[in-house]
């Protein structure tokens, strides 16, 4: 279970995260949506571990571990994993030894054997034919040209693989084309679990077309200002993020009381 | 004008001109070829040569990022005195760097050709390739070739040329291609000598080879902390018309060591030349690499990877001369730089007048591993033909920090995470070693060089 209090964190002295509270239960989905500059991606970053980003005030515990104290490769030896926006190039690396590198991380840290390289590569071309990429991308660089469709595949084909406890997609769907954000779904769907949770953060209301949550949020200014079930998403496609500005207005009506 | 009229070097240096003469005076009857008519005279013009230069410094032009003026206050013991002591254990040692690797190997010993750790090979016929010092004894006809580079010498070029009496000499005939590499492996085991060494390949038209040089240290002269040791070494390369030639030198020379080297080749009509130079051990290491076009259509690829920590000095001086048109030229190299370790690069790029549609290419990019280390990359290019494409360009970078959280975001530790970066940097270097095995060797060397990085896999 992932409890977060009033997470405060920001970046180069500037304050995005404003006192966040959010609670995802093992085995839930949770969709978090919200205009651009809410602060969507960098509370994905902060639980990934970013250290470029500050917390300054808050918590985030995960099944009873203070998340904030530990590493980015900790907590992913852990379980948590990031689906990135912005899938990083890295040119000179191969995707198979990054893929292998990653999984024995993994492994390592839960007590299991590494694979070699033969049942790596027996594993890893069922999952690639799932996410539908081509074997010639585990030759290549990671994400080294890769199209945006095929970097993120990619991601999700790295979240089947490593078996996360808590995935958190950030706007994973972003800038997909219909067959990929399928692939995307798909790959969600699929590793959906009673043991698992996940955050699924995104612009749109589309992708929730394909995954359905258990409860939607929606940040604006650094915070929750709303939550809700399935639907909330489909009501917010029709009226649009001005109107939960609109459902705040006492909120804002103190705010002009001041000066 | 000399520095050696004006200011003679003082009677008490240790290293300095005055020095090497008395040596040459005592040594020059017995080197290798002494008394070989032709052979005494260059070596005498030679030592002339070394002592009108004497060691280089910084406001020479060429020498402006490695002054060697160091080296008039270092003394060296000769070469060849290993003794049994030094080379206890040298056999399994050849063994091991073998690895059972095919091909033709030439092992030599503080410059000294050992027979003993040179098992022959088999050579298809048209090909030789023997020892300097024996061909010396034979009075071959390509030790002209070998040592034609007296008058223009640099101070350390001259220096080999007035000492070196051992080495490798590769020759081809017409045609004739080489299935496995020739290993020229020279093992230092003395601590403190000074060691010159000269090897000559020469291919005829349409020959082709791939010469792999790695220079290593052994017991003595390996353990860290032992007198400074110094491998003055000369290569000349004859690729004749349609010949290919890889050359390949890996230096892992112990970190007290200096090393200068230089790689000097002449390319006939249509012929490709090929150098990688890996270059991580030694306290200082020149590597002077140029090659001539002297025919049309020539291609030549300079390539070079560097690894270096502490206060460590690399520097790549290259020169490609595009004499004639048609020629294609590409270079590039990749440097790793930690602590306060200084890489230097420089790139002159000559095109003659009337050498038409000459494409040339420079690059190099320096990693920065820490804010006290140093990258200078200088691009020298002098172009008197029209219709020519010259590029260059340089970088210095530090590792990528969104590479380094998108790795460790995925459980691979910081320092495995850095390594892994680190190697990807100049993976496309060591990519362009088409030899395979020397590509492996290659990789297995920087390898090493990073921390906890011989447990890496690479490769697939």
């Amino acid at each position: 279970m992932l409890i977060i209090r009033d997470l405060h964190a920001g970046i180069d002295g500037k304050q995005i995260l404003r006192g966040l509270d959010l609670e995802v239960a093992t085995g839930e989905v949770h969709a978090i949506m919200g205009p651009n500059g809410s602060g969507k991606s960098t509370l994905a970053q902060v639980l990934a571990g970013r250290d470029s980003f500050s917390v300054t005030h808050g918590s985030v515990s995960w099944d009873g571990q203070d998340l904030l104290a530990l590493s980015p490769e900790e907590r992913a030896r852990l379980g948590v994993f990031l689906a990135f926006q912005y899938p990083v190039e890295i040119p000179g690396v191969s995707n198979a030894y990054f893929l292998k590198a990653a999984v024995n991380a993994v492994r390592r840290h839960r007590g299991e054997p590494e694979l070699d390289a033969m049942d790596f590569l027996a594993r890893i071309k069922s999952e690639m034919k799932a996410v539908g990429m081509k074997e010639e991308f585990l030759y290549r660089g990671v994400n080294e040209g890769f199209s945006g469709g095929e970097k993120k595949r990619n991601e999700i084909l790295q979240m089947a693989l490593l078996e996360p406890k808590l995935a958190v997609l950030d706007e994973t769907d972003s800038g997909l084309d219909i067959d990929a954000l399928r692939v995307v779904a798909d790959g969600v769907n699929r590793l959906r679990s009673p043991d698992r949770s996940m955050i699924v953060i995104t612009h749109y209301q589309r992708l929730l077309d394909y995954i359905v949550p258990d409860r939607v949020h929606v940040l604006s200014e650094g915070r929750i200002s709303l939550s809700g079930g399935p639907s909330l998403a489909s009501e917010l496609e029709e009226r649009g993020y001005r109107w939960i500005a609109q459902q705040r207005e006492p909120a804002a009506g103190e705010r002009r009381a001041g000066p | 004008m000399s520095a050696a009229t004006l200011a003679p070097a003082a009677p008490q240096a240790l290293g300095g001109v005055d020095a090497w003469l008395s040596r040459h005076r005592m040594l020059s009857p017995s080197l290798p070829g002494a008394g070989l008519p032709g052979l005494d005279a260059m070596r005498q013009q030679a030592i002339a040569r070394f002592a009108q230069l004497g060691w280089p410094s910084s406001r020479l032009e060429n020498w402006r990022h490695t002054s060697l003026l160091f080296l008039e206050q270092q003394a060296f013991g000769p070469g060849s005195t290993a003794t049994p002591a030094t080379t206890a254990g040298l056999d399994r040692y050849v063994e091991q760097l073998r690895a059972g690797e095919e091909g033709h190997w030439l092992v030599f010993v503080d410059g000294r050709f050992s027979a003993a750790l040179s098992p022959p090979g088999e050579l298809p016929p048209g090909a030789e390739a023997i020892s300097l010092a024996r061909a010396l004894q034979v009075g071959d006809a390509s030790l002209a070739a070998a040592f034609a580079d007296v008058e223009q010498a640099e101070a350390p070029v001259a220096l080999n040329a007035a000492f070196a009496g051992d080495g490798a000499v590769i020759t081809l005939e017409q045609g004739v291609v080489l299935p496995a590499p020739v290993h020229l492996v020279f093992i230092a085991t003395v601590a403190g000598a000074a060691t010159h060494v000269r090897n000559f390949v020469g291919a005829a038209a349409g020959a082709q080879a791939t010469v792999m040089e790695h220079f290593v240290a052994f017991g003595e002269a390996a353990a860290a902390g032992g007198d400074s040791s110094l491998t003055n070494t000369v290569t000349r390369v004859d690729v004749g018309r349609d010949a290919r030639i890889t050359h390949l030198k890996l230096q892992q020379e112990s970190t007290d060591a200096v090393h200068l080297g230089s790689i000097d080749a002449v390319q006939a009509a249509g012929s490709c030349f090929a150098s990688h130079s890996l270059s991580f051990g030694a306290r200082l290491a020149r590597h002077d690499i140029g090659t001539r076009f002297a025919g049309e259509h020539c291609e030549a690829l300079l390539n070079g990877v560097y690894h270096i920590d502490g206060k460590r000095h690399v520097d790549h001086h290259t020169r490609i001369d595009h004499a004639q048109p048609r020629g294609v030229s590409r270079e590039y190299y990749r440097g790793i730089l930690d602590d306060a370790a200084r890489g230097v690069f420089t790139g002159r790029i000559h095109v003659a007048q009337g050498a038409m549609r000459t494409d040339a290419v420079q690059r190099t990019d320096s990693l920065l591993l820490s804010p006290r280390a140093e990258a200078d990359a200088r691009p020298e290019l002098e172009i008197y033909a029209d219709d020519v494409k010259c590029g260059h360009g340089a970088t210095v970078g530090q590792l990528d920090e969104e590479g380094l959280f998108y790795l460790r975001s995925r459980g691979l530790d910081e320092g495995e995470a850095r390594n892994l970066l680190t190697y990807a940097f100049v993976a496309d270097v060591l990519g362009r070693i088409d030899c395979e095995p020397l590509r492996r060797r290659a990789e297995a060397a920087l390898r090493s060089r990073l921390p906890g990085g011989a447990a890496m896999e690479v490769g697939w």
